[in-house]
């Protein structure tokens, strides 16, 4: 990496996150809007480390009774029967069902608490101002941005077999409580990752790697 | 504090009395910063299907398309059929000692509603019916009006949101989360996959491929400015941003 690294808004400009335009704000003024599109510009999105956190902590408290609450109840005319979600995934494995067991495992319980350590290490790594791996960082970034939205399957799977299972009094299923509180995780986790602001990488690794002249 | 921040009510009252300034346009139009990294960097003269990448963090600037509005119309159209269609007749239908059932999208949604599950059912019904509405309701519209030479800036307007629609239009989970929910199924009861499985298998691979065919940049390299008095070049000459 060379000295002369420059970014945008070292120079005074800013990018519009809408419509790619880099423009310059009039004399006196921090920040606009877009003379092309009209969207209000920042140098960096405002407050992003501790908006992150928040909806960061918020899902990790909500990941707890997401998983220890039943998402489905099974209501057969022998009495009811209430499952979470990793117990979903035991009963969906079976000699043809593994692959699909797998996926759930994956999507439910996996993404979700990879997805909140990523961003914690993310948003720790930035103010700890480390200038270390800050390709990787980035990578690992736009991989939970383009991950996180695959753990809304367990929401449609239970909410699917819900809908079907219909039979009183031979056998229904209802969503249980734990439902909500895993939804919740999903749109917080999603949420987050829109808060984040990946140039806070870039601008901790210029500090100390590059002196401008 | 910012006048644009709309977490503080005061700062937001304030912020009402005057409209910020427009920001100006540079006069090197090929100057462009990378959204992932903000490395300010000179862009090469566009040159149709060559693709620009970041210098410091490989994020793509630039993406050669062609014929990028014919392709993205054709596509969206039969997005568009293809959605109403599935949305209209049966999912997933199953029978089990002579009993039958059997549910549309916003049918499972509703049934969730009902069960006094009202927030889950919101979600539901927003990333798997009215996000892709919007999706592709607004790409159809965009790709329509982006075909004049110098689009009118509702054009922009509905570019400026189709972003979020996409990020909550989720029809590809949607199918997934449906065919476990089968597989679970077939433990009890016989399933019918009806109708809009099929069409939703295949709509899931035409939303990414309008994403890839349609070519945003150069819609807003050719659009009306909301300022026009900010160096906007009427003859639409306008060179790209990245």
């Amino acid at each position: 990496m060379s000295s002369t690294v420059l970014t945008a808004m070292d120079a005074g400009l800013q990018r519009c996150e809408t419509c790619g335009l880099l423009s310059r704000p009039v004399a006196g003024e921090e920040e606009g809007r877009c003379p092309r599109c009209d969207e209000e510009l920042v140098f960096r999105k405002h407050d992003s480390i501790q908006r992150t956190w928040a909806y960061l902590i918020a899902a990790a408290i909500c990941y707890i009774p997401a998983n220890t609450l039943p998402v489905l109840t099974t209501t057969t005319a022998t009495g009811a029967d209430s499952d979470t979600i990793l117990q979903g995934v035991i009963l969906l494995w079976s000699p043809t069902g593994w692959p699909l067991s797998l996926i759930v495992l994956f999507a439910s319980i996996m993404i979700p608490s990879a997805k909140i350590i990523t961003l914690a290490y993310l948003l720790i790594t930035i103010q700890t101002r480390s200038p270390r791996n800050t390709r990787q960082r980035l990578r690992l970034y736009r991989t939970v941005e383009f991950v996180g939205r695959w753990s809304m399957v367990d929401v449609f799977v239970d909410t699917f077999t819900a809908a079907l299972i219909q039979f009183q009094p031979l056998m229904s299923i209802e969503p249980g409580p734990g439902l909500f509180f895993f939804a919740a995780v999903v749109v917080l986790t999603m949420m987050a990752v829109e808060s984040f602001d990946a140039r806070l990488i870039w601008d901790a690794a210029n500090l100390t790697e590059v002196s401008y002249a | 504090m910012s006048r644009h921040d709309r977490r503080n009510p005061a700062a937001f009252l304030a912020a009402s009395d005057r409209e910020p300034a427009f920001n100006g346009p540079l006069p090197d139009a090929l100057l462009a910063a990378c959204p992932g990294c903000d490395l300010l960097q000179r862009l090469p003269e566009p040159s149709p299907g060559a693709s620009e990448y970041c210098a410091r963090c490989d994020t793509e600037l630039r993406r050669g398309r062609e014929d990028s509005l014919d392709r993205t119309l054709a596509l969206t159209f039969a997005a568009a059929i293809l959605y109403v269609v599935a949305n209209s007749v049966p999912m997933l239908g199953l029978t089990i000692a002579g009993l039958k059932a059997s549910t549309t999208i916003a049918g499972g949604a509703k049934h969730l509603w009902d069960g006094g599950r009202e927030t889950v059912a919101a979600l539901v019904l927003l990333t798997a019916v009215i996000a892709p509405a919007i999706q592709i309701g607004f790409m159809l519209t965009i790709a329509m009006g982006a075909r004049r030479e110098r689009p009118q800036r509702w054009v922009g307007a509905l570019m400026r949101f189709w972003p979020m629609a996409r990020t909550w239009s989720m029809l590809e989970v949607l199918l997934l989360g449906v065919l476990v929910a089968l597989t679970k199924i077939a433990d009890y009861a016989t399933v019918v996959p009806g109708m809009a499985l099929f069409l939703l298998a295949a709509l899931v691979f035409i939303l990414p491929a309008i994403q890839v065919s349609f070519d945003a940049q150069d819609v807003w390299n050719r659009i009306e400015w909301v300022n026009p008095g900010s160096g906007d070049n009427s003859d639409g000459s306008v060179g790209a941003q990245a």
